[in-house]
């Protein structure tokens, strides 16, 4: 199988608020500094990829935030008027004034456009090689299949015209393992496991995009070994506790308490880390990402995640 | 209490402020409407089946949850597995394990979004072979199944049915993850633009008139040149289909947003304390705000206790760390003086680290810039919430 990076083009997707983002920004910005000319890029026009990075904002226009690296954030609007001028050599585009105002008509109105215009887009810059990877920050599980099915439901249901034409060089790209894969980030919580299951399997049975990888974010420290867990238990007795508290010159009561709560918030989560290992293949690469205590959640976490995913690829 | 102050009033719906709740059960006991929103994953949907349920319980009457894609054990609970769309009731043998003789009933009902859409069509065709063409249609299908908004509207559109039944004296809707949550709030107005654009008459137009009324225009061309005249038809005949339903569907969206802003109805917000969906939640907030539409509580979800705060615990947790060894000397007969430094010191080290999260998610708080009459924390519970007796620990979290 395809090194994970090794790949072109990689759609980051998951439920919401698991990590898609710190993920994705974290895997372009490995990429990047392993020499490979990568482009990142969201797909959520509310998105908040620049906060990963903290180098400014992004705009559909591609900007390079560091060596090798590339940022970008989707809009589908900029994206019919590039592909009608790139590809289609459709000359009016300067006299289109009215695209923005039914712009939306008609993206609702025939579904599936909005879905292409971006992937249309990030499969163009594979197609063309601009770059050595595109990592997309992408839309959560719930709207990827419908956005990796896009050309081929085009494909069905426009039977001719210049879309039609345009959609084969697209499935091309993203059905070949060797170019394109999903990475789902997930959760050792209840309802992204349950999701990332869910999704797997759609993903097999209804597109013909390969899974490359699950991530498990916000994986919590195992604290204690059985033995050191026999031994915290006892030291919850009062006499301990009194001795302790006196030892170390205030109550550790809240440190033991705390310390309790973070072995049960662990072993609830491990319940459900089992049950997503017993679903997935097991030749599927399930790469751990812990959970970051840190105060704020900028450029500083961006790169501690990407060296743990190093270790992890 | 705020449900008898509501008997002198000539009507919940007239806009005479009532007394202002100031806890949960006094918002529930004044409303006919909650719809619990927030960002995805923060807990609406648990937030929702817990209010029903304490509603039920102490207030009485007949309530019912609506919910979107609870989960398994959630449904399960509830006696959704089989149902789905249909309205079941919660069976009193739940409350019994639970230990809770309720004052009322609960009732449930999983949104099942395609259904809800082959509903409406059922009831708005104008005859049987219309409704056979639509629901035949791929196009139909597609936007039954995948249209982004057809989920936020069509929610929005069974509560107003059930509402409009009279059947329950109080309905909490959970709303589903959408990456706005403002979304739904807009999805009846869209609903109706959508069914009464200028591109949806363009559409239905018939063939040759749209040639000649549009053809010099660019876009038109344009859209005929890249999706194709056939696809064009194809919607066309679609639309054609569903302009007959139009001013039903119109009327209706109309109906469900004065819903949403009558008195009877109120909202709760659902947020963590991490930093996206506490932006989003008050985002939220102003967007109600604006549209005037009330605001009944912000419900702080899976946030640590207050103790992980203390700064005085601070120094002993790093004591813990730094003199491991010396403090396990102090533990009377403990046994391996090596692992216990080791304990000791893991421990003080996991207290600093979820100090930083819990002084992370007070500060979180301490920025809200507008909060609700009712703010109710809940916290972290170290297990998921899957029956009716989570369902009500968590609702005595919020309730008074
Ligand atoms: N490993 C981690 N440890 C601790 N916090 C994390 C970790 N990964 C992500 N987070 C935090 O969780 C929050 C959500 O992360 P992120 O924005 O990447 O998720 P997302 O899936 O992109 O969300 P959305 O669905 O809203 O786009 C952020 O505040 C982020 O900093
Ligand atoms: N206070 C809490 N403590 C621990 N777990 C909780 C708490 N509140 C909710 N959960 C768990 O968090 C998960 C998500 O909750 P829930 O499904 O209610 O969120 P949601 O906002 O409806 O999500 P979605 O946006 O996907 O609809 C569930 O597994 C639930 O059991
Ligand atoms: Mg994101
Ligand atoms: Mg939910």
């Amino acid at each position: 199988m395809t090194a994970l990076l090794d790949r072109k083009l990689l759609f980051v997707t998951g439920k919401g608020g698991v990590g898609k983002s710190t993920i994705a920004a974290s895997l372009g910005l490995l990429a990047a500094e392993q020499g490979k000319r990568t482009l990142v890029c969201e797909v959520d026009a509310k998105g908040n990829l620049a906060d990963f990075y903290e180098a400014g904002e992004t705009a559909f226009a591609a900007r390079e935030l560091q060596p090798d690296l590339w940022a970008m954030s989707m809009n589908t609007e900029e994206s019919l008027k590039e592909y009608l001028s790139l590809q289609l050599k459709i000359p009016l585009l300067a006299k289109i004034g009215p695209l923005a105002r039914t712009f939306d008509f008609i993206a609702n109105a025939a579904p599936g456009v909005k879905e292409i215009l971006t992937i249309g887009k990030v499969a163009w810059e594979v197609k063309e090689r601009h770059y050595d990877l595109v990592v997309v920050d992408s839309v959560a599980s719930g709207h990827i299949i419908g956005q990796l099915t896009a050309p081929q439901g085009i494909n069905e249901l426009v039977q001719v015209g210049m879309v039609r034409n345009q959609t084969q060089w697209m499935l091309d790209i993203l059905t070949d393992p060797a170019q394109t894969g999903v990475v789902i980030v997930s959760a050792p919580e209840e309802m992204p496991v349950a999701e990332t299951i869910e999704l797997a399997e759609r993903l097999n049975t209804e597109t013909q995009v390969d899974l490359a990888a699950v991530v498990v974010n916000r994986v919590l420290p195992e604290l204690f070994t059985e033995r050191e867990e026999a031994l915290f238990d006892s030291l919850r007795s009062p006499e301990r506790v009194e001795a302790l508290t006196a030892a170390a010159g205030g109550d550790v009561t809240p440190v033991l308490d705390a310390a309790e709560l973070a072995v049960t918030l662990r072993r609830t989560r491990a319940g459900h880390l089992a049950t997503l290992r017993g679903a997935l293949d097991p030749a599927l690469p399930l790469i751990y990402v812990p959970y970051l205590f840190t105060r704020s959640h900028g450029a500083r976490a961006t790169r501690k995640v990407a060296e743990m995913l190093s270790e992890e690829l | 209490m705020a449900a008898n102050s509501r008997k002198a009033e000539p009507a919940p719906s007239t806009g005479t402020p009532t007394e202002r709740a100031r806890t949960l059960e006094q918002l529930l006991a004044t409303k006919e409407i909650v719809i619990s929103c927030g960002s995805g994953g923060v807990g609406k949907t648990t937030t929702a089946a817990a209010a029903a349920a304490m509603a039920a319980t102490h207030l009485g009457g007949k309530v019912l949850v609506l919910t979107v894609d609870p989960a398994k054990r959630l449904a399960n609970a509830l006696g959704l597995e089989r149902f789905g769309n249909v309205e079941t009731r919660v069976p009193d043998s739940a409350f019994a394990a639970a230990g809770i003789e309720p004052r009322g009933e609960l009732w449930a009902a999983m949104l099942d979004t395609k259904q809800s859409w082959d509903d409406l069509i059922a009831r708005h065709a104008p005859d049987t072979k219309t409704r056979e063409a639509i629901l035949a249609n791929s196009i139909y299908q597609n936007i039954s199944g995948r249209f982004v908004q057809s989920h936020d509207y069509i929610a929005m559109e069974r509560l107003y049915e059930i509402h409009s039944s009279g059947t329950y004296d109080l309905i909490v809707v959970d709303t589903p993850p959408t990456r706005n949550a403002i979304d739904f709030l807009e999805a009846p107005d869209r609903m109706a633009d959508f069914f009464s654009s200028k591109l949806l008459r363009w559409l239905t137009a018939p063939s040759k008139s749209r040639v000649m009324n549009f053809a010099s225009k660019p876009f038109y061309t344009v859209a005929d040149r890249i999706l194709g005249s056939q696809f064009l038809a194809d919607i066309a005949e679609f639309f054609g289909l569903f302009q007959a339903m139009a001013p039903g569907f119109v009327e209706r969206a109309d109906a469900v947003t004065k819903i949403l802003a009558d008195k009877r109805t109120t909202f709760v917000v659902v947020s963590t304390l991490e930093a996206a969906p506490l932006h989003e939640a008050e985002f939220f907030i102003d967007a109600l705000d604006e549209r005037k539409l009330h605001l009944g509580a912000l419900v702080l979800n899976k946030v640590l206790p207050a103790y992980l705060r203390r700064t005085a615990t601070t120094g002993v947790a790093k004591r813990l760390c730094a003199d491991a060894d010396e403090l396990a000397a102090s533990v009377p007969d403990a046994g391996d003086a090596a692992d216990t430094a080791r304990v000791l010191a893991t421990i003080g080290e996991s207290f600093l680290n979820y100090q930083v999260v819990a002084k992370r998610e007070a500060e979180q708080r301490a920025s809200l810039a507008r909060t609700p009459d009712v703010v109710a924390a809940v916290p972290y519970f170290d297990a998921d919430i899957h029956d009716l007796a989570g369902l009500l620990q968590l609702g005595d979290q919020i309730w008074r």
